[in-house]
C-alpha cells in the first residue's frame, strides 16, 4: 500500500530548520570564505534547497523505489534492452575501496590492479567481437557508435578519401542515425527490406566511392539473423565502405559467431545490457568498441598496454587517436560488473547463456504464436517480434493495451511499437535468467488477457500507483521544475 | 605497426592472465554447469520440454539461421568460469595491488574530488528497485524513477538558478560539449565556438572529438594569469560565435569573472555556457545569477565515489527559452486518468528514438543512478548542509595554500581568489613534488603536464575538501618540502647541520600564520604510509 505522506513531493516534505546531514566545525576557522573570497564572487543568500532529516529523506525514497517494476521484483521482457538478472557479486565487489575510491590522477603504478583488469576487459571483449582493438572510454552504446564513425572518418582521411554517407536499415535504434548525424554524415535510411532482412539489391544501390560506413544490427531489431551478412559485408568492402555492427543484441550469440567473423570491421557493446551491468533506471551504461587491427591507431584513449619488459601495465593514447570522446578512463563502475560476469561465466558459459536466452526465447515464441503471430522468421534469436494487428483488428485491442494490462498482472510490459516494420509490435526478450515457470505463466496471462473485455484494457493499468498520464497535457504546458505554483 | 602492438598486447595478456589466476586459484575447478545454475533456471528436463515443444531435437539447431561458415568452430579464449568465492578472491587479490584510500590520503583533484558521502544515498542507490529498473518509458511502472527525476531536476533548478534541469548526461566533459552543440542550435550559429583556455584540458579535448567533422573554429582564450582577461575574450568573440565556454572555478582552481563573460557574449549575440563546481554553488554565486545561458557541470561530487573516473553525472540546465534545444531525457509532471499527479517523459520529439537523425543529441542511456545519488545526496545537504561542506573545503583549501607555500621553492602559480583547488609552481619539477607527498602517504596533483602538454611541469594541482584535517594539512606541507630545504617546522630531526642557514631563509619566507601554536601541536600526527 502506498504511503502517500512519504511519497509527495521532496519539496512538501521540507521543513525550515531540518537537515540530513552535518559536519564538524572547521579546523582552519581563522581562513572563512568571507576572508579568502573578493565579495563579488560570494552568494548573499542561501540555496533554496528543501530542508528535510535523514529519516525524511529514507522514507520518501525508499517508498518511491517500490512505485517501480524492476528485474529483481518481476519479469522484464523488454526487447531489445536485456533485462536480465545483475549479479548481487557485482555489487559487492564493485564496491571494494581498493576500486571504488580510486581517483583517476593517482600514479599508474599505483593503479596496477585496475589496469589490470581494464586491460584483461578489452583482450576478453577483442576475443568476443573476433575484433581485437578495444577502446573501453564510451560510456553509452550512442557514444561507442560515434566514437566508431569518427574512427571511420579519421581512417578514410588518412586515405585520402572523401566518403560521405552512412547506410541503415529502417529497423535500425534511433542511436544509429542520430550518431551519424552528430559525426557529421550524411544518413540514408534503406526501405523495409523483405522478410525483415536487409534487401540487397536496394542496398548494392546506395554502394559508391562516397559510402563510408554500413551499420546493422546483428541479430537484427526483429531479432532474426541477417544470415546474409556475410555477402553484405563483402559488398561494403569492395567500395571501401566500412561494416558497424550494433552490439545491442549480442546476447543471443555469444561464443557462437563474431562480429568479426561476419565481415564487421568495428563495433560496441553495452555492457549494462549483455553483461549484465544494472541498468540504473536509466543508466549509467558502457559502450566499448572493438575494431579491426587497421583501424586500431585510430580509437579514442586512453586503453590500456601491457608492458612485458617492465610486467607494468600503462595507459596509452593510439598514435592516430580521434582524442577522448569523455574525461577520465571510462565508466569504470560498469566496466568492473562487465568484467565480473565475463571471469564468473567463462568462456564456455557465455556461449551457454546465449543458448538458453534463445531457448527460452524461442520456446515463448512458440507458446504464443497461437494468440500473437510473429510476422518475419520461423525461428528467432534472443528476441522476437509479434503482432496484435489481428487483435486490433478484430476486438480493438492493440499492442499498447496489452501492455499497460500486463503490468495490473504484475509483469513488465514488452516493448511495443518497434521495429516499425511490423504493425502493432510486441517485441518481447526474455532472456535466459527466466525459468519456464516464469514463461508459463506469462503465456496464461497473455491469454487471459485477451479474452479480457476490451474496455478493462483500454483503461489499464488500474493497479499501479499512477493510471495511464496525459502526455499531451504534459507536452502542451511542460512542468519541468518544481515551483510552489505547481502544488496549486 | 598496430597490428603488430596488437598481438603483442594478446599475447602479453595470456601469461599474465595466467598468472593471475594461478595466484588467486586455490580450489579445484568446479564444472560449468554448476555455475550456471546460479544464473539459468532451467534443469535439463526442462530443457528437453521447451525443445519439444518448439519441436527441434537441440539447442544448437536453434542456430540455423545462422550460416555454419560464419560460427565459430572453437571455443572463446577466455578463461574458465570461477565461482562466487574464486571471483571474490581473484578481485580482492587485484584490488590489493592499487594503492587505495587506507594507504594515501587523497589531495589530488582535476575534475574528480573526494567529498564525503553520506550512507544514506549508498542506502538509497543500493535499492534494487532502482538500479534494476530501465529507463522509465513504462509511466505508469516507473513512477519512482520518474518522480525522483523530476526531484533531481528541479534540485539542479535551485542549485543553479536555471530554469530547466534536464534528467543527466554521462558526464561533465560530454556536458560542455552538449552544450556547444546546444548554442549551434539555438543560435544558428555553426561556424565558432569560444573557449577559455582555463576550461579542463579533457573537456576541451572531448569538444575538439565531437567538433571532429565539423567545420567549426574552435578558438581558444589564452589564460596566461590563471584566469581570462575580459578583453582578451571580448576579442575571440565576433558575431558568428555561437557560445563562450567559461568554467568557474577553472581548471587551475581559479575563480573566473563569469558575469563580465556572459555579457560580453550576450553583447554579440552568443551564449554564455558555464561549467560550474555543484559543491562551490554552497557559498558561491549561481550560475544562473551570472548570466550563464547553459550551466553544465560534472556531479560526480554530489555524493559518487571516484571509482577511477566514472560512472559520473553530467549535469546540464538551461533558460526556459532552450528548452526544446536540450539534450537528453526530460521528466514532466502531468496527471493520470484519475486527475492524479503523476510523472512521465516529456518533449520525446528531442530525442533520438522519435527524431532519429534530427534529434538534438545521440543520447540514449545516460546516468539515471547517478542522478539519483545526486538527488538523494542534495536533500540530505540542504542549504546548510551545501554551505557548510562548501565553507570547509574552502577554509581548508585556504590554509592548505598557505601551509605549502610557505615551504621553499614552493608557490601559488597565479595571484587569483580560489575556491577549494589551486596550483602549485614548483622549483622542483612538479614531479618531484608529488613523489615526496607519496613516500609520506598523500597523493597531491596531478601535475598539469599530465593533463595537457601544453602545460608547465613545474606546476601541479592541489583540491582540499572538507574530507581532508589540518593535521594531514600540516603533515603534507612537511611532506613537500625539498631535500635541499628542510621544512621550518618539521619535527624530524635536521640531517645535515650546514642546512642550517638555508633553512633560515626559507622560514623567513613562511607567511606568519596566527595559529602557529596549533601547527606544532598538530604536527606529528600524520595519515599511514605506504
Amino acid at each position: 500500500m502506498r504511503n502517500e505522506q512519504a511519497t509527495q513531493l521532496l519539496f512538501d516534505l521540507s521543513q525550515p530548520g531540518r537537515r540530513g546531514a552535518e559536519y564538524p566545525e572547521s579546523d582552519c576557522p581563522e581562513f572563512s570564505s568571507t576572508a579568502c573570497i573578493p565579495a563579488e564572487f560570494l552568494s548573499d543568500v542561501a540555496l533554496p534547497l528543501p530542508e528535510v532529516n535523514e529519516p525524511d529523506v529514507i522514507r520518501h525514497f525508499t517508498n518511491l523505489s517500490t512505485l517501480n517494476m524492476s528485474v529483481d521484483t518481476h519479469f522484464y521482457p523488454l526487447g531489445s534492452c536485456t533485462m536480465k538478472y545483475n549479479p548481487k557479486r557485482h555489487e559487492r565487489l564493485a564496491a571494494i575501496p581498493g576500486l571504488v575510491d580510486l581517483h583517476p590522477w593517482q600514479a599508474e603504478e599505483s593503479l596496477q590492479g585496475m589496469l589490470q583488469i581494464q586491460f584483461e576487459m578489452q583482450e576478453m571483449l577483442g576475443e568476443i567481437a573476433g575484433l581485437p582493438a578495444v577502446s573501453l572510454q564510451p560510456a553509452a552504446g550512442a557514444q561507442g557508435e560515434l566514437a566508431a564513425l569518427l574512427v571511420a572518418s579519421a581512417y578514410f582521411k588518412d586515405r585520402g578519401e572523401n566518403r560521405t554517407k552512412v547506410i541503415f536499415p529502417s529497423s535500425a535504434h534511433g542511436t544509429n542515425p542520430a550518431s551519424a548525424a552528430l559525426a557529421g554524415f550524411d544518413c540514408i535510411q534503406l526501405g523495409a527490406g523483405k522478410n525483415g532482412f536487409v534487401d540487397l539489391e536496394e542496398l548494392q544501390g546506395h554502394l559508391d566511392e562516397h559510402t563510408a560506413v554500413f551499420m546493422i544490427t546483428n541479430p537484427n531489431t526483429l531479432g532474426l539473423f541477417e544470415s546474409e551478412i556475410g555477402e553484405i559485408s563483402s559488398m561494403l568492402h569492395d567500395v571501401g565502405g566500412l561494416v558497424y555492427i550494433d552490439g545491442a543484441n549480442m546476447n543471443a550469440i555469444l561464443g557462437i559467431t563474431r562480429p568479426g567473423d561476419f565481415g564487421g570491421d568495428m563495433m560496441h557493446y553495452n555492457v549494462h545490457k549483455t553483461f549484465t551491468g544494472p541498468h540504473g533506471a536509466g543508466g549509467p551504461g558502457a559502450g566499448p568498441i572493438a575494431v579491426r587491427d587497421f583501424l586500431a591507431d585510430y580509437l579514442p584513449g586512453p586503453v590500456v598496454a601491457f608492458h612485458e619488459e617492465s610486467g607494468q601495465f600503462a595507459l596509452q593514447t593510439p598514435a592516430k587517436s580521434i582524442g577522448r570522446v569523455r574525461s577520465f578512463f571510462g565508466n569504470v563502475g560498469i566496466l568492473l560488473r562487465g568484467y565480473f560476469y565475463l571471469r564468473t561465466l567463462g568462456g564456455d558459459g557465455l556461449k551457454e547463456l546465449s543458448q538458453h536466452a534463445v531457448l527460452n526465447a524461442n520456446y515463448l515464441k512458440e507458446r504464443l504464436k497461437h494468440i500473437l503471430p510473429v510476422p518475419f522468421g520461423e525461428r528467432c534469436m534472443h528476441e522476437f517480434v509479434a503482432s496484435a494487428q489481428h487483435l486490433q483488428k478484430e476486438r480493438g485491442i492493440s499492442a499498447m493495451d496489452i501492455a499497460k494490462r500486463l503490468l495490473d498482472y504484475g509483469f513488465h510490459a514488452p516493448t511495443v511499437y518497434f521495429p516499425l516494420v511490423v504493425p502493432e509490435a510486441i517485441m518481447i526478450e526474455p532472456t535466459e535468467t527466466e525459468s519456464k515457470a516464469t514463461l508459463d505463466a506469462f503465456v496464461a496471462t497473455l491469454e487471459k488477457i485477451i479474452a479480457e473485455d476490451p474496455e478493462l484494457l483500454h483503461t489499464a493499468p488500474h493497479t499501479t500507483s499512477a493510471s495511464r498520464p496525459n502526455d499531451v497535457q504534459a507536452a502542451r504546458s511542460p512542468i519541468l521544475c518544481w515551483s510552489p505554483a505547481c502544488d496549486a | 605497426m598496430a597490428a603488430e602492438f596488437q598481438f603483442r598486447m594478446r599475447f602479453a595478456l595470456t601469461s599474465q592472465m595466467a598468472t593471475a589466476l594461478k595466484s588467486a586459484q586455490p580450489l579445484p575447478p568446479v564444472p560449468d554447469s554448476e555455475f550456471l545454475l546460479s544464473y539459468l533456471f532451467n534443469t535439463p528436463d526442462e530443457q528437453r520440454e521447451m525443445l519439444e515443444t518448439i519441436g527441434v531435437d537441440s539447442i544448437e539447431s536453434l542456430f540455423d539461421q545462422i550460416p555454419d561458415s560464419l560460427q565459430l568452430k572453437r571455443p572463446l579464449d577466455i578463461p574458465p568460469a570461477l565461482s562466487e568465492l574464486e571471483l571474490e578472491q581473484l578481485v580482492r587479490e587485484l584490488a590489493s595491488r592499487n594503492v587505495g584510500p587506507s594507504d594515501r590520503s587523497c589531495f589530488l583533484g582535476g575534475g574528480v574530488y573526494d567529498h564525503f558521502i553520506p550512507s544514506a544515498v549508498d542506502a538509497i542507490a543500493g535499492r534494487s528497485e532502482y538500479y534494476t529498473a530501465y529507463t522509465p518509458y513504462q509511466a505508469e511502472a516507473s513512477q519512482g524513477s520518474l518522480q525522483t527525476f523530476f526531484e533531481y531536476q528541479s534540485l539542479i533548478c535551485q542549485l543553479t538558478g536555471m530554469d530547466v534541469s534536464n534528467a543527466s548526461l554521462y558526464e561533465g566533459g560530454t556536458a560542455v560539449s552538449e552544450a556547444v552543440f546546444m548554442a549551434m542550435r539555438c543560435t544558428k550559429r555553426h561556424r565558432r565556438i569560444v573557449l577559455l583556455g582555463s576550461v579542463h584540458p579533457e573537456y576541451r579535448q572531448i569538444v575538439q572529438t565531437y567538433l571532429g567533422r565539423m567545420d567549426c573554429e574552435l578558438v581558444i582564450v589564452p589564460t596566461p594569469g590563471g584566469t581570462a582577461a575580459p578583453s582578451a575574450v571580448e576579442e575571440a568573440i565576433n558575431d558568428q560565435t555561437a557560445c563562450v565556454v567559461t568554467q568557474h572555478p577553472n581548471f587551475y582552481g581559479c575563480l573566473e569573472e563569469v558575469e563580465q563573460i556572459s555579457a560580453l557574449a550576450h553583447k554579440h549575440g552568443a551564449l554564455s555556457i558555464v561549467s560550474f563546481d555543484p559543491i562551490g554553488l554552497g557559498i558561491l554565486k549561481r550560475p544562473g545569477d551570472q548570466g550563464a545561458d547553459i550551466a553544465v557541470a560534472e556531479g560526480q561530487s554530489l555524493g559518487t565515489p571516484m571509482q577511477y573516473g566514472g560512472p559520473f553525472l553530467g549535469i546540464l540546465a538551461c533558460r526556459q527559452e532552450f528548452v526544446r534545444q536540450m539534450p537528453g531525457r526530460l521528466i514532466g509532471q502531468t496527471t493520470d486518468r484519475n486527475g492524479k499527479r503523476c510523472f512521465v517523459l516529456n518533449l520525446q520529439a528531442r530525442e533520438q528514438h522519435i527524431r532519429r537523425e534530427k534529434a538534438t543529441s545521440n543520447i540514449c542511456t545516460n546516468q539515471g543512478l547517478i542522478a539519483i545519488r545526486a538527488t538523494v545526496f542534495l536533500s540530505l545537504l540542504g542549504p546548510a548542509g551545501m554551505r557548510q561542506v562548501a565553507e570547509l573545503s574552502c577554509s581548508k583549501a585556504h590554509y592548505a595554500a598557505q601551509r605549502l607555500t610557505a615551504q621553499d621553492g614552493i608557490e601559488l602559480a597565479f595571484d587569483q581568489p580560489f575556491f577549494k583547488e589551486f596550483t602549485l609552481q614548483c622549483r622542483d619539477g612538479a614531479d618531484a613534488v608529488i613523489q615526496r607527498a607519496q613516500a609520506a602517504g598523500f597523493d597531491i596533483g596531478p601535475a598539469l603536464r599530465r593533463v595537457s602538454h601544453d602545460e608547465s611541469e613545474d606546476r601541479l594541482l592541489v583540491a582540499v575538501t572538507e574530507c581532508r584535517t589540518r593535521e594531514e594539512i600540516d603533515a603534507l606541507a612537511d611532506a613537500i618540502a625539498g631535500s635541499s630545504a628542510v621544512p621550518c617546522n618539521s619535527a624530524k630531526p635536521v640531517a645535515e647541520s650546514n642546512l642550517s642557514e638555508e633553512l633560515e631563509a626559507s622560514c623567513s619566507s613562511t607567511v606568519a600564520a596566527p595559529h602557529e601554536p596549533a601547527l606544532r601541536s598538530a604536527r606529528s600526527s600524520s595519515r599511514k604510509t605506504t
